[in-house]
């Protein structure tokens, strides 16, 4: 792996960030303006985890945003029910591992294209969200899982940043982790760079995509308990186009849709520049539309980089 | 149309492909062209057509100068060539196939393809079916129609009959010989000698690169084409121990595999070998496996040389420097040229990637070596290190098959030697009792 393949998007991070501290000193680059970037972050950054390996196994998972959703309302329908916080995120995270086990039970089964399949889930889920909802918001009472994404009081400064943000750095580790020093992290690009290749190696490669797509909608589950979390109320509504801000996020991170190719890091710090660029337009008094052509802008450019690397490489 | 060529050379590096061939071929004949695998056919043709622009050359086409740039101007000069696959769109319908790339008025199409398929004696194809939905007789009929609709008046045949069953191979005979009543040039390629008999008029035949020999086909018998085919000096390249076989460690179809013995596989493509080679169990604990395809299924060629070595023996929880030094001791041990074992193995050349997919083997420790043409498309240095390779596997008391369709090879480096053809295997016989001649007769099935 060459150096700019590593610090490519770490760099471009670090221009976006500098030219909005630039330009607004005032606003942006202060402690509670970071905090709530960060806040901001985490919900994508935590379904770009798994979005992650899923490109990287050479699938796509367009079904995530709706997965976000579901989990909210499961989370929420579950406190009602007098679950215990704990075990009702839990509930969450298991619906979306669920959802992944359909997603990856009809790609590696029936042999259908992820793009399809995740799409039809993209639209049964959510429906299926509205259906528990009956279609209204689901209020659920206070617990801890509230605090998990509000900027921290004062008598927990201690903590530097909200429980959410560490969660997702824990993760992150982790999975970094699994995709490095594990063999299922290895099959997963094997699979992604010649599926050929690795079914001639004995990968199995029909029960890995399988995980791949448990372990993508699952962290998808656990992005919508953190969604929750920042919204209070179980909504159906919620996240919708939040796959494309988390594969946005992936593939500005240097990840190829061809599969095979990838970091976890880079994944973080793709989200993070998304941040960064609707934060500091924000703050810039852009009106909505500035923002959307620039974020739009970005993705283009950042794959337009990686192509241009990948010519010259060969 | 006539069409000579004269002097074409080619090379490829530092390899040299085409050292010098003439070729030529009168309006109203069938010229047979053979040559083993790797002696250059394939690359004449290429020129021919003009995928390729040879280094050195004069071709001339009904008296004119003819030097094809592209496919497509070889195809408006009137060159057609029908491959071994073949390139319908199986979605379309036969006259929009027909048509593909050349689209006259849409009035025209079908009457005109309905022509073309009547002047093949072909009536009965419909130019209204997918093509998709034909046999492949029937697709390959369409492809030779596609070329006479536009006008061509050269054709290359290249190994037609490979996937025909013996009752289309008549009605593919019948269409040539039509075709040269017609007044059309064909150019024949089969590996199947007696088919080059039944059908062609003259022969050329094709080795290491040069034109050898040819003349009127009734002159010649298979057994004087296959000794211009094969006259070729065995180097000592391949080093061969002192084997002992112990026990038998694999049965397929009637072949018992031994450790410490090299058995090959020798036969036309097409003979089903690599089919009956994949039809033994691949469990990477006692057999692996090296695919004749590296770049579509050999190897990931954007992953490193360390993941495509250690693939298939990975341990569950990985320590990536352990993995780089397995890695790094079999590169260095194969003599794979390159900066380090994280370099990406695609920007290796063909005989490092090679020696890679073979050190795969070496690193999970298998027993059974199962090899399909391992030297296929690298260069004679690379070959050499990996018949000695085969040689130290055996003399460590491992068995390996191999498959591959260059014959010196196979009585270099194994013990026996089996010959495939159509699908059978026939015994697998010491390879002191072989030779190339009588191997090829096998082969064609003579």
């Amino acid at each position: 792996m060459n150096r700019l393949q590593k610090f490519g998007p770490l760099l471009g991070l670090i221009v976006v960030f500098t030219l909005f501290a630039l330009l607004r000193p005032k606003h942006f680059p202060r402690a509670d303006n970071l905090e709530i970037m960060m806040l901001q972050t985490t919900v994508v950054g935590i379904g770009a985890l798994g979005m992650t390996a899923v490109i990287v196994s050479g699938g796509i998972d367009l079904s995530v945003g709706s997965v976000i959703a579901l989990a909210t309302v499961v989370v929420a329908t579950l406190l009602n029910r007098g679950w215990s916080p704990l075990s009702a995120a839990g509930g969450g995270v298991v619906a979306g591992m669920i959802c992944g086990t359909i997603s990856g039970l009809l790609i590696t089964r029936l042999r259908l294209a992820p793009f399809i399949v995740t799409l039809g889930l993209w639209g049964a889920l959510r429906g299926a969200a509205k259906g528990l909802a009956n279609e209204q918001m689901i209020v659920a009472p206070g617990t801890w899982l509230n605090q998990l994404l509000t900027a921290l009081p004062d008598d927990r400064r201690w903590m530097l940043v909200p429980p959410g943000v560490w969660l997702l750095a824990v993760l992150a580790v982790l999975m970094a982790a699994v995709l490095r020093y594990t063999r299922f992290g290895r099959h997963v690009f094997a699979i992604g760079s010649n599926e050929q290749t690795a079914r001639l190696c004995g990968v199995p490669v029909e029960r890995q995509k399988l995980f791949v797509y448990m372990l993508g909608a699952g962290l998808a589950g656990l992005a919508g308990v953190l969604q929750f979390s920042y919204l209070t109320v179980g909504d159906p509504t919620t996240a919708t186009g939040m796959e494309l801000d988390i594969i946005a996020a992936v593939v500005i991170g240097g990840a190829s849709l061809a599969g095979g190719e990838g970091t976890i890091l880079g994944s973080i710090v793709g989200a993070l520049i998304m941040t960064v660029v609707s934060n500091g337009c924000t703050k810039m008094e852009f009106p909505n539309w500035v923002q959307e052509i620039v974020t739009g802008g970005i993705i283009i450019t950042a794959v337009a980089l990686d192509r241009f690397r990948h010519r010259r490489e060969t | 149309m006539h069409l000579e060529m004269r002097g074409i050379q080619k090379c490829f590096g530092a390899t040299i492909a085409l050292g010098g061939v003439d070729l030529e071929v009168k309006a109203g004949e069938v010229l047979g062209l053979v040559g083993e695998n790797g002696a250059g056919k394939s690359t004449l043709m290429k020129i021919l057509s003009g995928a390729l622009t040879p280094d050195a050359s004069t071709m001339q086409l009904a008296g004119q100068p003819y030097r094809p740039r592209h496919p497509h101007d070889a195809r408006q000069a009137g060159v057609a060539m029908i491959y071994q696959e073949l390139s319908l769109a199986p979605h379309l319908s036969v006259s929009d196939n027909i048509w593909l790339g050349c689209e006259p008025p849409r009035r025209e199409r079908r009457p005109r393809a309905v022509a073309a398929l009547a002047q093949l004696g072909h009536a009965d194809i419909s130019p209204d079916a997918r093509a998709g939905d034909l046999s492949i007789a029937q697709q390959q009929m369409v492809e030779i129609a596609r070329a006479i609709a536009i006008g061509c008046r050269v054709l290359v045949l290249d190994e037609p009959t490979s996937s025909l069953a013996r009752a289309d191979v008549e009605k593919l005979f019948a269409l040539i010989r039509r075709l040269r009543d017609q007044d059309h040039a064909i150019i024949y390629i089969s590996h199947f000698l007696e088919e080059v008999k039944e059908i062609t008029d003259r022969v050329t035949v094709l080795r290491d690169g040069l034109s050898v020999g040819g003349g009127n086909t009734r002159d010649f018998t298979p057994p004087d084409i296959i000794r211009l085919m094969v006259g070729r000096q065995v180097a000592d390249l391949y080093p061969r121990s002192a084997r002992t076989p112990g026990e038998t460690v694999l049965e397929i179809a009637g072949l018992q595999l031994r450790r410490g013995e090299v058995v090959g596989i020798a036969g036309l493509i097409g003979a089903g070998r690599t089919e009956l080679l994949r039809s033994i169990k691949t469990d990477w604990h006692r057999t692996g496996f090296v695919s004749e395809d590296r770049k579509t299924e050999g190897l990931a060629l954007n992953l490193s040389i360390t993941d495509n070595t250690t693939l298939p023996s990975l341990p569950v929880w990985i320590s990536p420097r352990r993995e780089t030094d397995r890695a790094r001791s079999w590169v260095e041990k194969l003599a794979v040229k390159c900066r380090s074992p994280h370099q990406r193995i695609g920007d290796l050349s063909g005989g490092n990637q090679q020696k890679v997919a073979i050190a795969r083997l070496f690193a999970a420790d298998v027993d059974v070596w199962l090899l399909d043409e391992p030297t296929r498309g690298i260069d004679v240095g690379s070959k050499a290190e990996i018949y000695r390779l085969i040689d130290e596997l055996a003399l460590a008391g491992k068995a390996v098959l191999m498959v591959s369709s260059y014959l010196p090879e196979l009585l270099g480096v194994c013990d026996r030697i089996a010959v495939m053809c159509r699908g059978q295997l026939g015994p697998a016989r010491p390879v002191r009792e072989r030779n190339e001649h009588e191997i090829m007769q096998e082969a064609t099935g003579g």
